[in-house]
């Protein structure tokens, strides 16, 4: 029986990839260990090894073939005792079971579906603005590139960021053309290059500390708070510190409990920091430029499943946002969903199926967690006097719980139900794949809060 | 950063061990400076200490009385554009470094002539104007970020320094060792100043350490490392000259373990249960790097006593002074609660 070779996965966010090049042609035998074809993630170019032997009956992607899904076969192997102008492949799509049917709930006399509300522009940015797709990768990079080239005090450092070109390719092309003088490489050191970060912001520096996730800067985090965040008040204003913490925040996939979790209560909670955590690639390049000149320490909280989705993004020489404003992303008038960061996008989703629903729900995204915009959210709730603030991350001394109790201070009077917080459940986030998905905000979660406070079934 | 430097020293270590011990030659006037600074940092915080006793001085107090001659003589051998950076037990490393002491006390009283203005307290000051970056509370932290101080002069292309102090007790964090190992590989102009005073908090060296030589911790960085009188300021200067000239020159970083012992206890709340009052008085009567500064200025007929004595009074006027400015300066005005969070 011959063998299928299909698209590997390569990295744990894949989902496909571009079959760069075949190192083997139809024709050829192969032994276990061989470098078969070499594949284009959104990360690096790997190469795919052959696991059995055996000769190359069939290509069945040609080279330079993009977005290969993960799972497709990609040439067929004929075995030592086969024929390979006549092989023989039981497909697996054929045997494999049909998927369930969706369990659809029987719809109780559904209301009039509305037409979902469009996507609002940015305000910051000025009318007939060109627009460029760019990837949030892309835009991260770009910020960091635009602020290098005018300011020789902003130097990037962390692990993988020059040689490897950046454990998740953000930092790619900066060492090319910066250089390993502001393009600096650590040891495995996150406790130390922050310290040492934060030394040379003292000294007037504007570093940018990259962690490869914010889950190893635990390790760092004394110097976050203790060294960034405190000395000026300590010195009664005479030391500064201008340094940014960033990198990626939050569940990516699959990977476990210690490599998963949400920072942005953690830093939200301390005075002297500024907090960011953006959802779309505009905001993230603005944004960032922005926390690069500000003179305070931010930490700049990324999402890695955020990386590779592309978005409209300003095409203008220095696009840099305001910290502390949140953006009304989507306008509705029946219930506030507020967010930030990757449930930005389950929010929308979620407003896309309560419009089929028939209700107008209002998106906000917070994008800046300290300074916390509370005022636009203030002024959503009197419109919609109802609110769910949907948060990925567990729910006690949540961002959501903090939004609530102010809503509960400011906005009481405003107020026809509780604010609702859709969180993470309760748990270190679970590898299986099905337990996993249970734990994470999705946009069904909070399309169900959203109904309860609006009170429909 | 270049590595090239790392890349072509690895084949040959340069591992240096406690070389013969070499006395700085002080002019006369080095001399009388020595011992006026030393003095005043002695004096300064005895009256730290009293006014603390009268309740003037809240929170923790960390005295630096029995190690002057080890500020003195590191503080000496620096000059503009370098930088200091330091843990809890400050007080002294301020007066070396030329920070005023009014505001220094003022800001051990809390009040709005302190150098922060009230809002830093005993273990937290700084003026950067001087080069001094504090004052950190948390045991170690000033290691990594004294090697940001030294990464940031490279950085400029500066022949400047940074000088990280730290204690026995700090010396077995872990962000030491990172930190060592970064200056290293980029040989970063940072002089690690180990002030072994014997005791963290009231765990002796030899109960906590498993390398007791700790100018030896940097041997697997390959980081060159001294032991120092540290109750001799000329032996502080003249290992502090080395350390310096070594660093300017591009060569990276440098460890000087001060043999040093502090009179006091840890803290202004701290009996010192766990040393014999023998020991202490043995260390003072043989050892007070005052005294034998003193002694060295009358034997070579440099200062008679009645010379040392007017020294002593415009010492004693300067803390009076400072202490008064601490005692009647307002405390901050409430508004204060909220600036110098964020720029």
């Amino acid at each position: 029986m011959a063998i299928e070779i299909t698209m590997p996965a390569l990295s744990p966010t894949m989902e496909k990839g571009t079959l760069a090049k075949w190192l083997k042609k139809e024709g050829d035998t192969v032994e276990a260990g061989d470098v078969l074809a070499e594949i284009e993630t959104d990360k690096a170019t790997m190469e795919v090894e052959a696991v059995d032997e055996g000769t190359i009956a069939k290509i069945l992607i040609a080279e330079g073939t993009d977005d290969v899904p993960v799972g497709q076969p990609i040439a067929i192997l004929a075995e030592e005792d086969e024929d390979p102008a006549n092989v023989c492949v039981a497909s697996k799509a054929e045997a494999a079971p049909a998927p369930a049917p969706a369990v659809e709930a029987p719809a109780a006399a559904p209301a009039a579906p509305i037409a979902a509300a469009p996507t609002l522009a940015d305000p910051a940015i000025p009318a007939g603005t060109q627009m460029v797709s760019l990837t949030v990768r892309e835009a991260l990079r770009d910020a960091m590139a635009e602020e290098m080239r005018k300011d020789g005090d902003v130097f990037v450092m962390g692990e993988e960021v020059a040689e490897y070109q950046g454990a998740y390719k953000v930092t790619q092309g900066l060492l090319q053309e910066f250089g390993a003088d502001r393009v600096i490489d650590t040891p495995i050191t996150e406790h130390g290059f922050a310290g040492l970060g934060a030394g040379a912001a003292f000294s007037g520096l504007k570093p940018v500390i990259e962690f490869m996730t914010f889950n190893f800067a635990m390790q760092a985090i004394d110097h976050i708070i203790n060294s960034a965040a405190k000395t000026r008040y300590m010195s009664g204003g005479l030391v500064q510190c201008p340094i940014v913490f960033r990198g990626p925040n939050g569940a990516a996939s699959r990977v476990g409990a210690q490599h998963s979790q949400n920072y942005a209560a953690w830093y939200a909670h301390v005075p002297g920091l500024k907090v960011i955590a953006p959802y779309d690639a505009a905001d993230c390049k603005g944004l960032l430029k922005a926390a690069i000149r500000d003179p305070n320490p931010v930490v700049f909280l990324e999402n890695e499943l955020m990386y590779g989705e592309s978005f409209d993004v300003p095409d203008l020489d220095d696009y840099v946002l305001p910290i502390g404003k949140a953006r009304i992303y989507r306008e509705g008038t029946d219930v506030t969903i507020v967010s930030y960061s990757i449930t930005v996008g389950e929010a929308l989703k979620a407003a896309d199926k309560l419009a089929e629903q028939g209700i107008s729900a209002e998106v906000i995204d917070l994008r800046t967690i300290r300074p916390l915009d509370i005022e636009t959210v203030i002024e959503s709730v009197k419109k919609t006097n109802r609110c769910v603030v949907a948060e990925e991350g567990w729910p006690q001394c949540s961002v959501a719980s903090d939004v609530s109790a102010q809503l509960m201070e400011k906005a009481f009077d405003w107020l026809d139900a509780p604010v609702t917080r859709v969180n993470s459940v309760d748990v270190p986030l679970p590898y299986a794949n099905n337990l996993e998905k249970a734990a994470v905000v999705n946009a069904d979660k909070i399309v169900e809060a959203a109904k309860a406070v609006c009170y429909t079934e | 950063m270049t590595t090239a430097k790392t890349t072509k020293k690895a084949a040959k270590p340069t591992r240096r061990r406690a070389a013969k011990p070499a006395l700085y030659e002080a002019s006369n006037d080095e001399l009388i400076e020595f011992y006026r600074q030393m003095l005043m940092i002695r004096r300064f915080e005895e009256k730290a200490g009293q006014m603390y006793g009268m309740g003037l001085i809240g929170g923790f107090c960390h005295l630096y009385i029995g190690q002057e001659a080890v500020a003195v003589g590191v503080q000496t051998a620096l000059k503009d554009g370098d930088s200091v950076i330091t843990g809890y037990r400050e007080h002294g490393h301020m007066i070396a470094a030329g920070c005023d002491p009014r505001g220094v006390m003022a800001e051990l009283t809390g009040r709005s002539g302190g150098v922060s203005r009230g809002k830093g307290g005993s273990m937290h000051m700084f003026d950067p104007a001087r080069g001094f970056y504090g004052g950190h509370g948390i045991v170690g932290a000033q290691v990594s970020l004294g090697t940001g101080l030294g990464f940031a002069a490279k950085y400029r292309k500066s022949d400047n320094v940074s000088i990280a102090y730290f204690g026995d007790g700090a010396a077995n964090q872990g962000q030491v060792y990172e930190s060592f190992n970064m200056a290293r590989i980029w040989n970063l102009p940072v002089i690690y100043i180990i002030e072994n005073n014997q005791y963290a908090m009231g765990t002796s060296v030899a109960r906590a350490s498993s390398e007791i030589e700790l100018y030896r911790r940097g041997e697997s960085f390959r980081i060159p490392g001294k032991q120092v009188d540290g109750m001799n300021v000329l032996a502080v200067r003249a290992a502090m000259d080395e350390a310096v000239a070594h660093c300017r020159a591009g060569e990276g970083p440098f460890i000087l373990e001060m043999k040093t012992y502090r009179y006091r206890g840890h803290s202004m709340s701290d009996p010192a249960k766990y040393r014999s009052k023998e020991e202490v008085q043995k260390m003072r009567a043989e050892h007070d790097s005052i005294d034998q500064l003193k002694q060295m200025i009358l034997d070579q007929g440099i200062m008679d006593e009645a010379g040392l004595k007017d020294i002593d009074r415009e010492i004693k006027a300067a803390v009076a002074d400072a202490a008064t400015f601490a005692t009647e300066c307002p405390e901050p005005d409430l508004s204060e609660l909220y600036t110098d969070v964020l720029a």
